[in-house]
């Protein structure tokens, strides 16, 4: 059974294709396969290609059909490096953790298993989640699709860059200060961060436990609809996981915004903002507003202090929940022969990359007596005062409208060496976390051919209202159907 | 004062200060954050999972057994209960913690708080002993060094549920503080007693299931200020708390009084050499770095809730003391009854069968108590029930067996399970009371102990007992001791 792999791009595509029989999920899995090995060597989107186990799946679900009622069953993708899956080696990104196959699986894995779904490999990211660029894993830098001289974001790149390329028709991501956002944003992609609670955390390697969320990667707003379909439920398992069920999000694919009120923070288009991206925001923010939306210009003070409240937050958590690689039970252990507390330090310093130590040391700084009141206990206050801010605007706006990310894509390298540039990348992204709503990253324009995102927050569970907006943006623009041009260079048209 | 006085004061006797740290395992099937076992016990490694084994990704969902069992333990001490509470993360490096952090609670809002234990001191005295904290935890795994080069873990008790009991330091609080080492064995009697009662721990000390780990300072006696403290580890018995105490206080004094200065560190009791040694210093405090747990929501108990445990407590051991009392047993007695409560269940149902709760008292605290401690066996896997001894004390008082000869069918009974009436009728021990028997021998008794008889006659009423025993000794101690009484008086006085 041959197809052209090239006319069906999206997940819910691909669904339609095996509904259809026009097309077995073997064959999917298999030209995804050949694809992601083609694009591997440029790409650097993969850290385990998991050929058996996915083409197990796909047979699995050919054989059985009608055992499998979502729309992802049989349809291809990939998941971070931080999401257990049993079997398959699982790294973080990190050396720490080289050679570690977790014996278990993450809530979310289950759920994508039991659904039919097919997963074609372990995507690459930031060590630990840590980086907006995806050049601090411990393995390779991935590149951006539509420029393979640049970054894809992070800290979710791999998955990123996997949609991106056609090489995958959706990927989950973790997102903890924006890292499914912005790699959304860099390359074309939607990107949904969830309410803090409603997709369970367990399974997930922890980066910062009360920021860290899953959500997926996709071409356009259904395939995301349709994977948070099967993420979001609560899982007694997480007890940060919302107890009540999840509504269908596909429900929420309405093209229809009358009425709505779109409020856009002024201090999200502040320092740091390109033009471009700027102008391309409120370019679809006017767009909504045609469509019967009502657009409100608000101030959230607080807002400015959210990157340092989170490299405060972020890292004291780190550094507690990376304590526990210290060699004695899995992973990397040094060679040196040693007590046990040289051996924790030994096999710490070897193991962990340098993003990753640093965070490690602010955090044990900012716990530490004498420092904890003035760090952690402030940054926790002052995270209080921006989560006000937020609903406070949710009185009297549905959604808010913000730029996803200051900037287009940056070349690998440009920021390596600008530790302060590059977590500016974040700046629009982190007060979300902090205030554990919902942010979703649409495709909403182009500078110098590389994509623009946009982002839209609604309250804590309004998911429904993000998808609806994106929907009816989606319908009257054509941005989410451009497709980057893989071919090597030289193989001009 | 005076610097006269302050003088005296220094130069006066000491006076100890001792803080009870107490952990106490909790009798919850599962485990604090996860479903294993939370058994004693097994294979190495057999009892664990991503969880307990804090594998990357997993997280803890609290065990509500073990909370209710905390705000149970902490009702029953008398303890405020914290309506809101949550976790914190205790941050350190350690081959037996797998997390390299401890989920514990910290600050001001364990589950209990300001309660309190009456103890009485040896001196017949009454104490109330503050309780700082009462709070929920979880247990590490345990660390075997197998060579000088090689270390092995059992994570086995990792994360099984740990219930900490700290005493009150802060004398603003207004209760009484542990001085000695009897009062400090009293307490964690009573405390035992309590959390036994209650079924929240099995209280066994040499399994590890209860932990006492004291705090010891010594100051001259008066003295508004403490003086540095040692932290005792490794007391695995009562005895061996009483023992280590008593030897630290002593080493302290005369360290003191030597001239020299007491070392804030953590000692170890030696039991063997009855000793303590320095195990590891604590110059510096250590850097624990406590936080929230992001992992666990904060929790608020209903005020319903609260009652509930409340009023779900059984009689506690104090409770039950008193009641005993009240039934005319002495304090003495009633205490060592109600500090097990299989014991003192055996005890009162037994009493409930006899009617005479001091004969049964008797029997419980002498033969039966001493028994238990001889054949290492507990309560329920004796081969006396509560029937079979009232049926035996029964079998003392309608004059069936002696109770010399009691004493040993009750032995029998508590090896082989057999009632007393089996055991009497198979060895034919039961009782001589027939008059016209025991006459003969009465009389043979005299006639060959003219002696002691006449001194019996000149007034020696002691000279009487002597040949009781003779009787008893002809009779193989089958004789009724009442009737050989009567019937010897009666002879010696017709022969006048």
């Amino acid at each position: 059974m041959s197809f052209d792999l090239d006319s069906i791009s999206t997940a819910w595509q691909a669904s339609e294709a095996l509904c259809s029989g026009k097309v077995s999920s073997e064959a999917h899995t298999r030209a995804l396969l050949e694809r992601l090995r083609a694009l591997e060597p440029r790409l650097n989107a993969f850290l385990a290609i998991l050929d058996d186990e996915a083409l197990a799946a796909a047979a699995r679900y050919d054989e059985n059909r009608s055992a499998f009622a979502s729309p992802l069953a049989g349809v291809p993708g990939a998941i971070k490096d931080n999401m257990c899956l049993i079997g398959a080696p699982n790294t973080c990104g990190s050396k720490i953790l080289a050679g570690w196959k977790p014996p278990y699986n993450a809530t979310v894995v289950n759920a994508i298993l039991d659904a039919g779904g097919v997963i074609l490999g372990k995507t690459n990211l930031d060590e630990f989640a840590m980086g907006s660029s995806t050049e601090n894993s411990a393995f390779k830098v991935t590149s951006n699709p539509w420029d393979f001289s640049r970054v894809p974001g992070g800290s979710s790149g791999g998955s990123a860059a996997a949609v991106a390329a056609g090489a995958a028709f959706w990927a989950l991501g973790s997102d903890t200060g924006g890292s499914i956002r912005q790699p959304a944003a860099f390359c074309g992609l939607v990107g949904l961060k969830p309410t803090y609670g409603r997709v369970s955390r367990y399974g997930l390697v922890a980066y910062a436990s009360s920021l860290d969320q899953i959500g997926p990667l996709t071409r356009d707003v259904r395939d995301a609809a349709l994977v948070m379909n099967l993420l979001a439920a609560h899982d007694p398992l997480d007890s940060t996981s919302w107890p009540e069920p999840a509504p269908d999000y596909t429900k929420s694919l309405v093209n229809d915004v009358s009425g709505m009120t779109i409020g856009v923070p002024k201090e999200f288009f502040g320092q740091g903002v390109e033009e471009d991206v700027a102008s391309a925001v409120w370019a679809a923010i006017r767009l909504l507003e045609q469509k019967g939306a009502r657009v409100k210009e608000i101030s959230m003070p607080n807002v400015e202090y959210a990157l340092p409240v989170y490299y405060i937050i972020a890292p004291a958590e780190a550094s507690s929940n990376l304590a526990r690689y210290d060699g004695v039970r899995y992973g990397h252990r040094t060679e040196m022969q040693c007590d046990h507390v040289a051996m924790f330090e030994q096999t710490r310093a070897e193991g962990f990359g340098a993003e990753v130590k640093q965070r490690i040391m602010i955090g044990t700084y900012a716990l530490s007596a004498g420092y904890y009141d003035a760090y952690y206990l402030k940054a926790q206050q002052v995270r209080t005062l921006l989560r006000r801010d937020f609903d406070a605007a949710f009185e009297t706006c549905d959604l808010l409208i913000t730029p996803t990310a200051p900037t287009t894509a940056f070349r690998i390298g440009e920021r390596s060496s600008d530790p302060f540039q590059m977590k500016l990348s974040d700046v629009c992204t982190i007060p979300v976390n902090l205030a554990g709503i919902p942010g979703m990253s649409v495709p909403c324009g182009f500078s110098n051919g590389l994509p623009v995102g946009m982002q839209l927050l609604g309250p804590a569970f309004g998911e429904e209202t993000l998808f609806r907006a994106a929907y009816t943006f989606e319908q009257s623009t054509d941005y989410h159907l451009a497709r980057p041009d893989l071919r090597p260079c030289g193989e001009s048209h | 004062m005076t610097s006269d006085t302050q003088t005296m004061a220094q130069a006066g006797p000491y006076e100890a200060v001792i803080g009870m740290e107490v952990h106490a395992e909790l009798l919850t099937e599962s485990k604090m954050f996860c479903a294993c076992s939370a058994e004693f016990g097994g294979e190495p490694n057999t009892r664990c999972c991503p969880v307990c084994l804090g594998l990357p990704g997993s997280l803890p969902v609290a065990n509500r057994k073990a909370v209710e069992f905390v705000v149970k333990a902490a009702s029953a001490l008398n303890c405020r209960i914290n309506r809101a509470t949550f976790f914190h993360r205790k941050n350190y490096f350690y081959p037996d913690l797998p997390k390299a952090y401890q989920v514990t609670q910290y600050g001001d809002t364990p589950i209990g708080i300001h309660g309190w234990i009456q103890i009485e001191t040896p001196e017949g005295g009454v104490k109330r002993i503050g309780i700082r904290r009462v709070h929920l935890e979880e247990d590490t795994g345990k660390l075997m060094h197998v060579s000088p080069l090689t270390s092995e873990v059992d994570y086995n008790r990792s994360g099984v549920p740990l219930m900490e009991i700290v005493t009150e330091h802060d004398p603003r609080a207004g209760f009484d503080q542990i001085n000695t080492a009897a009062e400090a064995r009293e307490y964690l009697v009573q405390l035992r007693a309590i959390l036994t009662c209650l079924g929240v721990c099995d209280g066994k000390m040499e399994e590890g299931s209860l932990r006492c780990e004291p705090n010891i300072s010594v100051r001259p006696a008066g003295s508004a200020t403490y003086g540095t403290r040692t932290e005792l580890k490794n007391l695995n018995s009562f005895r061996a708390v009483f023992r280590g105490i008593e030897y630290e206080v002593r080493r302290q004094i005369e360290t003191i009084t030597s001239g020299g200065k007491v070392v804030h560190e953590t000692r170890r009791w030696d039991d063997e050499n009855g000793v303590t040694a320095t195990m590891r210093g604590k110059e510096l405090e250590q850097e624990y770095r406590y936080f929230p747990e992001p992992d666990l929501l904060p929790f608020t108990f209903e005020e319903s809730y609260i009652e509930a445990v409340r009023g779900g407590l059984p009689e506690l051991p104090s409770q039950k003391k008193l009641r005993f009392c009240e039934r005319g047993l002495s304090d003495a007695d009633a205490a060592t009854l109600t500090q097990d409560m299989a014991l003192a269940g055996f005890f009162e149902q037994a009493a409930e069968i006899h009617g005479d709760w001091g004969k049964v008292a008797t029997w419980v605290l002498g033969d039966f108590l001493r028994l238990l401690n001889q054949s290492g066996a507990d309560v329920a896997g004796a081969g006396v029930t509560p029937e079979s001894l009232a049926a035996m004390i029964r079998l003392v008082e309608d004059g069936t067996i002696s109770g010399k000869i009691a004493k040993s069918v009750f032995e029998e009974m508590f090896k082989t399970g057999k009632s007393a009436r089996e055991i009497v009728e198979a060895s034919g021990q039961t009782q001589i009371s027939d008059e016209g028997e025991l006459l003969d021998v009465v009389r043979r008794v005299i006639s060959e102990n003219e002696r002691i008889a006449a001194d019996f006659r000149g007034g020696k009423e002691k000279s009487l007992g002597f040949l009781v025993g003779q009787v008893m000794k002809h009779t193989g101690g089958r004789a009724n001791p009442g009737l050989v009484n009567t019937l010897l008086r009666r002879e010696l006085q017709q022969a006048d």
